[in-house]
């Protein structure tokens, strides 16, 4: 018998044992990427030139090197938060499901580090 | 050992034509997304690697077929986000009958191709076209 009330119980876990976590942090993240995203679409058609100069004097703007890295971490997040539900309901043998999520999971973990990198390596001069 | 019982899945449900649709493009556009994102980082690197490196993908990046692409990017952007807006209604309990949803389902595609044209076609004029 357990002493918790329905509404803690209800609260906590649930049969995945992490309760609303998962879907809470993809609609977190995809409040945020409205406006990011519509910025960076923005940003790209209204920017004068997408030559080299151009593009890294624009990331190394103060708040266009923030603001990117956070939508390479949002977007890497929400993306492999929706991967991975679309893995596990369509995938439906358990072996194979298990190691693509696993992939999935390792490789928006690089893509993010990747963007990141790349990121603030333009903001801080890369060697030409 | 008895089968299990299982929560009823596609096969089962009785959705609208629209219903159906609308949630099935939701996750397909989402996926060209990823796609996108990939093309996001392999830019930012290519930006990352020097003048030289951003000139070689920029053969790739400013291609024809590349702006064939950004424009199927946009597209499944502006419907993902009217289908985004849309699931976040429901989220606060709203829109959940059956006229309503059938309803934002006209609405999602409706103001997803006005977006999708809308944009697609600002993006090509500002960006000297196909």
């Amino acid at each position: 018998m357990s002493l918790q009330a329905p509404l803690a119980r209800m609260r906590g876990l649930g049969s995945a044992g992490n309760g609303v976590h998962h879907w809470w942090v993809q609609r977190l993240t995809a409040v945020a990427l409205v406006p990011l995203a519509i910025w960076l679409l923005v940003s790209l058609v209204t920017l004068p030139s997408l030559d080299f100069v151009t593009l890294a004097s624009w990331i190394g703007g103060t708040w266009t090197a923030t603001l990117l890295t956070l939508f390479v971490i949002t977007a890497s997040w929400h993306s492999s938060l929706g991967m991975q539900v679309i893995i596990e309901d369509y995938v439906h043998d358990q072996g194979l499901k298990t190691v693509t999520l696993v992939l999935s999971g390792f490789v928006h973990v690089i893509l993010a580090l990747l963007g990141i990198f790349a990121v603030l390596r333009i903001a801080f001069g890369s060697p030409l | 050992m008895r089968a299990r019982p299982l929560s009823p899945h596609l096969s089962i449900y009785r959705m609208s034509r629209y219903c159906l649709l609308t949630s099935f493009a939701n996750r397909i556009t989402g996926m060209v997304l990823s796609a996108g994102l990939l093309l996001l980082i392999y830019w930012l690197t290519a930006l990352a690697r020097g003048a030289r490196a951003y000139a070689r993908a920029q053969q790739v990046l400013g291609s024809d077929v590349a702006k064939l692409v950004y424009v199927a990017l946009i597209a499944a952007f502006a419907y993902h986000l009217a289908a985004g807006v849309r699931h976040l209604i429901w989220d606060t309990g709203r829109g959940m009958e059956k006229a309503q949803s059938q309803r934002s389902a006209w609405m999602v595609i409706a103001g997803a191709a006005v977006l999708t044209l809308g944009c697609a076609w600002w993006a090509l004029r500002a960006r000297g076209g196909l």
